[in-house]
């Protein structure tokens, strides 16, 4: 097969794994507006006007992060792409994959506002128009990931490659291309909460709209930063060089690294949104507790990333070690095996980490004198959960550094 | 064939560890969770609470221990 062959191939297998993983999540978010579109029709006829005109917006916004994957895709089948080595096709498969698995998590964060707000007109009509704006705001924010791994896989199609080596340039592309396409996931679908249940609270409680929104920004702000961290590795696997890394191992470790903080970010941004989500309904029940739960909430999502700085340092690692110079199947597979381990370990403390901030954070605006030893048991909690991602840095430190 | 037995054994740990790690880390954040539910509506029995919470997450700590050790196994032993 001629190189030119093996990129148009990689650029089909690429446009296919781009829309097939990016259909998902705008799919089930829309659904999830319909659905509650549905029951606040049913709950009050006479708004149905403004309900299915919501409902409509809503699912637009949700839609687009499919929309991004359609463009990524159609570009990847049509445009003819100028690379002349076979890392032209490793760079057009790291775009398909970026983009696809980057959409999930936004189409199916964006949903939940949609949902939510269509609820709230059936309940407070007068607050339709505060609460779509509420909604496309939540919504716009929850796009955040899917652009950024618009923004990368974009990068992976235009910028040349062609004056690399091919060792292990391929390995950078496609590690970037899965880094920030799983970072993504997490963030996009975690930023859903606070969104939603920030129009939740607005209709509950019309007059904290403007603290209850601020709120959902500060929220939704702390989610991305998942996102931002696999974006920042998925720079640094394209525009670094690694030519201090052994021939043998240096493929291994570049998607060792790229797996690491792309699989332990979807955890870290899925659980801080649960956080942020309970801040935002506790404060629409109870605007006095302000303070506490402002604090608490931060304070669960600052611990809830933990995971995901434990990928990111196992990135690094991977990334700047100098490992010695062998030739071996086993030399390699150690830090591979080091980057999945890491990168799986993660999801479950991170999301386990969100349902405990999410109670916690919610009691406390319910019961707001019971903070203290909430906010105590809620450490506690999360300390333990962590404690399993802790296992996962510690055989991974072992594969790197010690076998 | 040594060389790749080798390599499978490190691609296991990894995957042993990291999967395993999926399930006790949401299991013991869902009790962390619901203590402090329980604690937000009865503060008094926050000793009790917390107790019950800690043995909750040990017993959902020990499959993340068998992956453990299995890794452990996997990396020095086989």
């Amino acid at each position: 097969m001629s190189v030119a062959e093996t990129i148009e191939l990689a650029s089909y297998v690429g446009a296919g794994l781009c829309i097939g993983f990016g259909a998902i999540g705008a799919a089930l978010g829309e659904g999830y507006t319909a659905g509650l579109a549905n029951a606040a029709i049913s709950q009050k006829a006479s708004k149905s006007r403004e309900i299915v005109k919501n409902m409509l917006v809503g699912q637009a916004i949700a839609e687009s992060a499919a929309i991004f994957a359609l463009v990524i895709a159609i570009m990847l089948v049509f445009m003819n792409f100028p690379a002349e080595t076979l890392l032209g096709a490793a760079s057009l498969l790291g775009a398909g994959i970026c983009m696809g698995l980057g959409a999930i998590g936004s189409g199916v964060g964006a949903g939940l506002p949609g949902g939510q707000a269509c609820m709230g007109i059936a309940n407070q009509p007068e607050m339709a128009g505060k609460l779509t704006t509420n909604m496309l705001i939540g919504s716009a924010v929850c796009q955040t990931p899917a652009i950024f791994s618009m923004v990368i896989a974009l990068m992976l199609m235009f910028l040349s490659f062609d004056h690399l080596p091919l060792q292990p340039t391929w390995a950078a592309l496609i590690g970037a291309g899965i880094c920030m396409g799983f970072g993504a996931i997490g963030s996009g679908a975690g930023s859903g909460f606070p969104a939603g249940r920030a129009c939740e609270g607005i209709a509950r409680q019309p007059a904290v709209a403007g603290k209850v929104t601020t709120n959902m920004l500060i929220g939704s702000a702390v989610c991305q930063t998942p996102a931002i961290f696999s974006m920042v590795v998925a720079l640094m696997l394209l525009f670094l060089r690694f030519e201090h890394l052994p021939l043998g191992i240096a493929w291994a470790a570049l998607i060792g690294a790229g797996a690491s903080t792309g699989l332990a970010a979807i955890g870290s941004g899925y659980g801080g949104g649960m956080a942020a989500g309970s801040g935002c309904a506790g404060i629409a029940r109870n605007p006095d507790s302000l303070g506490p739960v402002t604090t608490s909430m931060l304070v669960g999502q600052a611990v809830t990333q933990t995971p995901s700085i434990f990928g990111l340092l196992v990135s690094f690692i991977l990334m700047f070690k100098a490992f010695p110079e062998t030739a071996g199947l086993a030399a390699a597979m150690a830090p591979l095996s080091a980057g999945i381990c890491m990168g799986f370990g993660g999801i479950g403390s991170g999301v386990g980490n969100g349902y405990t901030a999410e109670s916690a954070v919610l009691w406390i605006g319910r019961n707001a004198e019971a903070s203290g030893i909430l906010t105590r048991t809620m450490l506690v909690g999360q300390a333990i959960s962590q404690s399993t991602a802790i296992y996962a840095m510690v055989v991974s430190l072992v594969l790197v550094f010690v076998v | 064939m040594e060389e790749i037995v080798q390599a499978a054994a490190y691609l296991g740990a990894g995957l042993a560890m990291g999967l395993g790690a999926i399930g006790p880390g949401i299991g013991e954040g869902f009790v962390g969770g619901k203590a402090c539910e329980a604690i937000g509506k009865k503060p008094n029995e926050a000793g009790l609470l917390t107790r019950t919470m800690l043995v909750g997450q040990a017993v959902s700590e020990s499959t993340g221990i068998y992956s453990l050790v299995i890794a452990l196994l996997l990396l020095f032993v086989v």
